[in-house]
């Protein structure tokens, strides 16, 4: 009988190893935790949704990688945080010339890189020139194109692409003089933006002849990542944390209170909310869901500011009836955007007068469109030759629409409350369509929609950046709808130089893109910030960007002197310094994952 | 077992040849690309970009790149010859489409780690929770304790993880703050998740070892022990549990496998940054090459671990021949 003897063996064997095994791995699993680097928190730590795709200033497009960028570089200009007004930074100074085509910045004496050498204006013609390189692939490269010799370097044959050619000229050390082909009169504006910040050559160049095709990831990496800003990079973890240093180099570094900044990749807005709670973050960015905006907006650490972003739908004007402009004028008018604002989303946004957020940017105060009306609507659909609840019959009935969306509990729930008063005023019926992000916008590029969610975000305050998606050639466009007197209108306020002008300009092609509608407004966005009340400097603003270099840890007298000047009448929150804790839990908010959040709404949804 | 190996190493290479290819065609087969977005990128700016990646390229020239293991582009063997081998059978997974700023071995490497080492740990905490609980159970079938062990093995069973990771949190973190609510970095903080994610494997792996410890325990060997006067504790752990054990063997290959994709949503809930986020976002960005490299690793773990259960499976019943398989 061999084998009941074979057998006994192997079993002991088996029952030693598999225990060993279990053991080791549990050993080794705790001892590589343990490895893990073990930081002190950072003295402000913040989290703007999940992980920053780009640090390269060039390759980087979204708001959470400006955040980053902006705090370890530093461009000519800085936007004030509280005026949004371009101010100096990297330049002290600056001229123009009155045809408004040369601008000569003067750079500050003591502006330094984070090794110690002076930033000069020749590094800012060789980053601009790299962004301007086609095979760069930037994004906002074409932002550029208003400088001589630009547009011609970016889309022309390789073979005469010459820099020399560029309108950029490092006139010495420190004064870098930009010739324009086009008149840009928001050109100040436009350099605030993180693409347009100077990047490191000599490094770079180094990495490039080190590793001729791994250069490009290795760039960023906080061992080789030179920067001129407040911070500079010290440590980076794929999908975990950011942490930025104070540099000692910064021309300003007196004025820089936070040492080191944390910040953080998370993907889902209930774990920022708890990181929130429990004191480790200080600041989380993120549209709140909306079983959870009735609690948090009670709090006085809950910051709603109007946000530069409108929420609309996009009106496929080539398929009909779409085609009519009574149809559009019809279903915009029978729209009570108050009952979204008011109901749906409740964090404070407000219902559309206009395609221009919030109606007014900077000077800018847009036309209004017509005011919602259900008789109104009615008749226009009327007299588009459609049956309607109150024509009794007459009429052709209407074709069912299609709500286009992408998947998300907050679009499908305004989606529903817009189909239901088309529904009651209209008598028509719209189906909802969602899909996933990239399949949504596939469709929606391809035209294959009726109405579909879009949303639009300003780099700077600025109608023309709101009204240029709408011209005829814009890739932005996307619904067929074609105006050539609209086009006119805005090449001409893009090149005049008067505000008034350019103002009268943009409202007169706005009033145009209102009687059209090829989209149909719903709601100008606020952003959503919890802060820790006890943070000073954060100055709230229409792009919320709060500069992270001015940022500082209030005392208890400022901290209450900013409470009694606050009158909003909100519930005291608790406010810790950083590294106590707010240890506030609200048993309902933490449920919220296992009420079916889980799914994870991703921060920042609805900038999607 | 020599003869067992070598025949699973030519499935493996077949399986893995398939999920490279099936991921390959659906992922060029989904509507959008990696560089569409709401705000759409100028028509030059687009070209640049999918040239470098190569997706200006005919299908079977990127398919014959993503594979390897020669490197086609201008550095490769055909090119200067800087870099011949490239793709995925010179274990190069490329750059990732969607973070421009690292390469998709550099995300892994970064994040698999994280995601094997509570995967282990919930695995490991799985076998010891639910084999304990099932041993105690099937000591005294219909006892209080059996009944209470059920009813929690039941309620593991059909709470799903996020629930169980919420409640974790509001005890653990909230009400008795002994535990941090969310993150990474010291043994501390993987706790809590290890245990959201193991209490609905180790429910049912008490469930499994209480059936079949009461399965042998009506067998006649038992009867044998029992006769020669072994006490109740020595059948259960010396004589029954052996034979008992090999459903709980044979379920670890579908558990790790669980455990592995279970782990997306509790690397979420717990801000932890391993491999699961990776899995579920690089699809839905149209980040080819991370997708590409996440799923081949997710298959060659999930294969891999099913190869380590069989063969344990026949070291525990040796009347098993591995030979004889298929």
């Amino acid at each position: 009988m061999p084998r009941p003897m074979m057998a006994h063996a192997p079993a002991v064997w088996i029952r030693r190893t598999l225990a060993a095994l279990l053991v080791a791995l549990v050993v080794g699993a705790v001892l590589a935790s343990a490895l893990g680097t073990r930081r002190e928190r950072a003295d402000f730590v913040f989290t703007g949704g999940g992980e920053v795709r780009s640090l390269d200033p060039h390759a980087a497009t979204g708001i959470p990688e400006g955040r980053v960028i902006r705090a370890l570089f530093e461009g000519l200009v800085v936007r004030d945080p509280q005026t949004l007004a371009p101010t100096p930074g990297c330049a002290e100074s600056w001229e123009i010339s009155p045809d408004g085509r040369t601008y000569t910045f003067r750079l500050r004496a003591d502006a330094r890189w984070s090794n110690g050498e002076p930033v000069t204006a020749a590094d800012f013609v060789w980053s601009w020139t790299r962004l301007l390189e086609p095979r760069t692939g930037a994004e906002y490269a074409a932002q550029l194109w208003c400088v001589e010799g630009a547009r011609e370097f970016a889309t022309g044959a390789d073979s005469a692409r010459d820099p020399t050619r560029l309108g950029l000229r490092a006139l010495d050390e420190r004064t870098l003089e930009v010739r324009l082909a086009e008149v840009q009169p928001r050109l100040l504006d436009v350099l605030c933006f993180y693409a347009f910040v100077p990047l490191h050559r000599a490094s770079i160049e180094a990495l490039q002849k080190r590793h001729p095709t791994r250069w490009s990831t290795l760039w960023t990496r906080p061992e080789h990542l030179v920067s001129n800003g407040a911070y500079y990079l010290a440590e980076r973890r794929i999908h975990e944390r950011i942490r930025l240093a104070k540099s000692p180099h910064y021309w300003d570094a007196d004025g820089v209170a936070m040492r080191t900044v944390d910040v953080l990749a998370l993907e889902s807005w209930s774990s920022a909310l708890n990181l929130y709670l429990s004191g480790e973050i200080d600041w989380v960015d993120g549209a709140i869901p909306a079983n959870l905006v009735g609690q948090l907006t009670q709090r006085e650490d809950f910051r709603a500011t109007p946000y530069l972003g409108v929420y609309f739908y996009r009106v496929n004007t080539t398929r009909p009836p779409l085609d009519d402009v009574r149809v559009r004028q019809a279903l915009s008018r029978a729209l009570q955007r108050a009952e979204i604002t008011n109901k749906v989303l409740k964090a404070g946004q407000m219902p559309s007068h206009s395609f221009t957020a919030w109606s007014r940017v900077g000077s800018y105060t847009a036309p209004a469109m017509a005011p919602a009306d259900a008789v109104a609507a009615a008749s226009l659909l009327a007299a588009a030759g459609f049956a309607t609840p109150a024509s009794k019959g007459v009429g052709k009935p209407f074709p069912k629409l299609e709500l286009h969306f992408n998947s998300s509990e907050t679009h499908r729930a305004i989606a529903e409350v817009v189909a239901h008063q088309w529904k009651r005023t209209l008598g028509l019926d719209a189906k909802l369509r969602n899909q996933e992000w990239k399949a949504f916008l596939s469709a929606q590029s391809s035209l294959d929609y009726d109405l579909s969610r879009s949303s639009w975000i300003a780099d700077y305050a600025d109608p023309g950046n709101f009204l240029e998606i709408w011209t005829s050639d814009s890739p932005n466009n996307r619904t067929g709808w074609k105006n050539a007197r609209y086009d006119e209108l805005i090449a001409r306020a893009r090149g005049t130089l008067n505000e008034v002008q350019r103002n009268a300009l943009s409202r007169e092609a706005e009033q145009i893109l209102l009687s059209e509608l090829p989209c149909i407004p719903i709601y100008s966005y606020v952003s959503q910030n919890l802060v820790n009340p006890r943070l000073g400097g954060f100055d709230d603003n229409a792009l919320n960007e709060p500069s992270l270099a001015r940022l500082y840890w209030r005392d208890g007298a400022e901290l209450e002197a900013a409470r009694k000047a606050d009158t909003r009448g909100k519930k005291r929150a608790p406010a810790p310094g950083p590294n106590q804790g707010l240890r506030s839990p609200r048993v309902d908010a933490l449920l919220y994952e296992a009420s079916g959040g889980a799914q994870g709404r991703p921060l920042n949804e609805d900038e999607r | 077992m020599l003869r067992f190996l070598a025949r699973r190493a030519a499935w493996f290479a077949l399986t893995t040849w398939v999920v490279i290819t099936l991921a390959f065609v659906l992922l060029r087969a989904a509507p959008g690309g990696p560089f569409s977005n709401e705000r759409k990128l100028h028509p030059s700016v687009e070209a640049a970009l999918r040239e470098q990646y190569h997706l200006d390229w005919p299908l079977w020239k990127q398919y014959l790149q993503t594979l390897g293991p020669l490197n086609l582009d201008e550095r490769g063997w055909l090119g200067d010859g800087a870099e011949p081998f490239g793709g995925l059978l010179a274990g190069d997974f490329g750059p990732s489409m969607q973070h421009r700023d690292v390469s998709v071995n550099d995300v892994l490497a970064s994040s698999l780690p994280i995601s094997i080492t509570l995967g282990s740990l919930a695995l490991a905490l799985a076998l010891v929770l639910g084999l304990s609980a099932g041993v105690a159970s099937a000591h005294s079938p219909g006892s209080k304790l059996d009944q209470l062990v059920r009813a929690l093995a039941t309620s593991g069973l059909v709470l799903p993880n996020f629930v169980l990771a919420s409640l974790l949190v509001l005890v653990f973190a909230f009400w008795i703050p002994v535990l941090p609510v969310a993150g990474f970095g010291t043994p501390r903080h993987l706790v809590l998740p290890s245990i959201a994610l193991a209490l609905p494997f180790a429910a049912y792996i008490a469930r499994l070892s209480r059936a079949g410890l009461l399965e042998t325990l009506s067998k006649d060997y038992i009867r044998t022990a029992r006769a020669k006067g072994a006490s109740r504790a020595r059948i259960l752990w010396r004589h029954a549990l052996r034979g008992a054990l090999a459903p709980v063997v044979s379920y670890l290959g579908p558990a790790a496998a669980g455990v592995l994709t279970g782990s997306l949503v509790i690397e979420r809930i717990f801000a932890i940054p391993g491999a699961g986020t990776h899995f579920i976002a690089s699809a839905l960005n149209r980040d080819y090459t991370l997708a590409m490299g996440v799923t081949v690793v997710y298959a060659v773990l999930v294969f891999g671990f099913n190869t380590l259960v069989d063969v344990a499976y026949t070291l525990l019943d040796p009347r098993l021949d591995l030979e004889q398989e298929a």
